[in-house]
């Protein structure tokens, strides 16, 4: 079963499209995530939720029932805004209660449910001050808090993360989650941060340019790329061209530009034939370096120059060179790093790569 | 001269020139009219320096004063209340258009290259006797005999409204502006229609703005004697046309100084009444983040 439902919606701006025909099945009580760079279409998909715009073509359903014409006041949703648009005129109990309001609440239900709803993101005695007077995650909790007292069938959270600072970041992340499964409330979420997404997702939809690139669980929207954007998007990655040389039984033989003849498994690839021109994707953090001398361990091994080292702390980036071809490698750090003009083995798990289709870089 | 002092001082240094207009051109002036308001006329027509209370206890006690400051108070209230209520709509229109607004707002400043009079007087040439509504009218033959339309408490009201709607609208706008667009979602969103949610947020988010328009055309509507004089019929006149008529016409300075000081006084009691309940509070702080 599926709470929320867009069928074939597309927006169009006079002449430009900002969401190309597009369907999602939202399930029940899950949390799912619009990635992509800003202008793919991600919050224009949001607000057509929310009832803030109106999609040009398509439907959307809430629980069943379609919602294209119902006003967005009832639609019983839960929206935090990326400015968290707390009223400044309101304290903070006024802001969190100001849903129930318009829900015929009475007064004593109400502040119960004001109470358990500052309890539950944590902030349970800044009822009588002013959003202003509060710290930045501070009023993000408030926004959350007064989303979710209402009990809405969904939760749509617009960046919610992006004004604030690192560290408190990735606390409201986790925050978030914590307070997601707690209540269960079935959310989408939309951001441009990879990390976020892929740390709080059930399902991530990566989103580019109005179209949905991917569906699917983080690790495997993480592992298994679908086109190269997504692999240039998540993460770092070594996208190599190459040639298929051989596909026998169930493995696929390349030849990779300036890295020479792979194997890998037929699985890490899509329908590829002899001698298509094909990319061949390593995640910087699948290439594993190790001295000159290590000996063999069955992984495909290729020497490798390292040209800048940008250490990390716990690890290290590494961009190493193979006569033209350059690479990025992200291994942690066990004693010390490579240094500059050190000569390395770099190896990879034939099983790590991914074989997209080619076409031009 | 240590690094304190020397930041002390410099507001004062920068605020000297107009401190130095201000005090010649307006406090020295006002001091002036405080010495003649107890100074005392003769029945020669020479003024008698002394400090005599004549002057205040017939300002004070005649109901012919005191009926017609409460006739100018009362012409002030509803130009006040007819601005905010032509004025909000312009200026939420203004501020929430997503064409352009500096095209918008220029339209609105377009009649102060206008003098104040002859946009008064134009009223003369619309509503008087052979005026366009009345050729209008008597042309299509609904009327045979023109209307008189002017010279009246409305046309005084009118030709107010007309001077003093631009002040209004500019400081709504103002305040509009700096009013967060996504706090009406906020407000829609958890089950507020577009139009409880302006009265629970964007409303009351402008109100700072809307006393401020209030209180400028307030005091400027109490203070006109122009618009009594153009559009004003003979019963019509106002708290400055006294004072002018003292001091311009029956040489009376004594006299009109302490007329003119007491609509001062009941001017300055308002504006100390605004700043008390707007000048501070949760609402500046609301707004001040």
């Amino acid at each position: 079963m599926s709470v929320v439902n867009l069928t074939n919606i597309v927006k169009r701006f006079g002449a430009f499209t900002a969401v190309h025909p597009m369907s999602l099945e939202i399930p029940e009580g899950s949390f799912i995530t619009l990635l992509g760079p800003s202008g793919c279409g991600k919050t224009t998909t949001l607000r057509m939720i929310a009832g803030l715009l109106d999609p040009t073509e398509g439907d959307i359903t809430i629980g069943g029932e379609r919602v294209n014409e119902l006003p967005i006041h009832k639609r019983n949703l839960g929206i935090v805004f990326q400015n968290y648009a707390l009223f400044p005129h309101k304290t903070v109990a006024q802001n969190v209660a100001f849903g129930l309001k318009y829900r015929g609440v009475s007064k004593e239900e109400s502040a119960k449910r004001v109470k358990a709803a500052l309890e539950l993101v944590q902030l349970p005695n800044v009822g009588d001050r002013y959003p202003a007077q509060l710290s930045g995650g501070q009023q993000q909790r408030i926004a959350l808090a007064r989303a979710i007292i209402i009990e809405p069938s969904v939760l749509l959270l617009d960046e919610p993360l992006s004004a604030l600072d690192a560290n408190l970041r990735e606390d409201m992340r986790i925050e978030l989650k914590r307070i997601q499964q707690q209540t269960g409330i079935t959310t989408v979420f939309v951001t441009h941060d990879q990390s976020e997404a892929l740390a709080m997702s059930d399902l991530v939809i990566v989103m580019s340019e109005g179209r949905v690139e991917q569906v699917g669980p983080p690790e495997e929207v993480y592992n298994n790329p679908a086109s190269e954007f997504i692999a240039r998007f998540l993460g770092t990655s070594n996208i190599l061209d190459a040639r298929c040389t051989e596909v026998s039984g169930d493995s696929i033989t390349l030849d990779v530009s300036g890295m020479g003849a792979i194997t890998l498994p037929k699985n890490r690839s899509r329908d590829v034939k002899e001698e298509e021109q094909v990319k061949l994707v390593i995640r910087a953090e699948k290439l594993n370096l190790l001295p000159q001398s290590a000996a063999a361990d069955g992984r495909f091994a290729i020497e490798g120059l390292v040209e800048t080292v940008d250490y990390q702390g716990q690890a290290a980036r590494y961009f190493l060179r193979m006569g033209t071809t350059q690479l990025q490698a992200i291994n942690m750090i066990e004693t010390t790093p490579f240094s500059v003009g050190e000569t390395v083995s770099i190896r990879v798990r034939p099983e790590d790569c991914v074989v997209l289709p080619g076409g031009t870089t | 001269m240590t690094i304190e002092t020397r930041e002390a001082r410099q507001p004062w240094i920068l605020l000297s020139p107009s401190l130095t207009v201000i005090t010649l051109l307006l406090v020295i002036p006002l001091l002036f009219i405080v010495v003649y308001s107890f100074w005392l006329r003769t029945a020669t027509g020479a003024d008698q320096v002394g400090f005599f209370l004549d002057n205040w206890t017939e300002a004070l006690t005649d109901a012919f004063y005191r009926d017609i400051l409460f006739y100018t108070l009362k012409i002030a209230a509803i130009t006040t209340v007819v601005c905010a209520l032509l004025g909000y709509p312009a200026a939420y229109f203004i501020a929430r258009s997503k064409g352009n607004k500096a095209l918008l707002l220029l339209l609105l400043m377009l009649p102060f290259w206008i003098s104040y009079i002859i946009r008064t007087m134009s009223w003369i040439n619309i509503l008087g006797v052979s005026g366009a509504i009345n050729s209008l009218l008597i042309s299509l033959g609904i009327i045979s005999e023109p209307i008189q339309m002017l010279y009246n408490q409305v046309t005084i009201v009118l030709g107010l409204v007309h001077f003093l709607l631009p002040f209004m609208i500019l400081n709504i706008y103002v305040s509009l502006e700096g009013i967060d667009v996504t706090l009406e979602d906020a407000a829609c969103s958890l089950g507020a229609t577009r139009w409880q949610s302006f009265l629970e947020v964007t409303l009351p988010l402008s109100i700072a703005g809307l006393a401020a328009g209030g209180l400028l055309c307030f005091v400027l509507a109490a203070g006109t004697y122009i618009t009594p004089i153009i559009l004003g019929g003979p019963s019509d006149a106002m708290f400055a046309n006294l004072v002018f008529e003292a001091i311009i016409t029956q040489l009376d300075w004594p006299l009109g100084s302490a007329l003119s000081l007491m609509l001062l006084v009941v001017l300055g009691a308002l504006v100390l009444v605004y700043n008390h309940f707007l000048g501070m509070g949760q609402l500046m702080k609301g707004l001040g983040k």
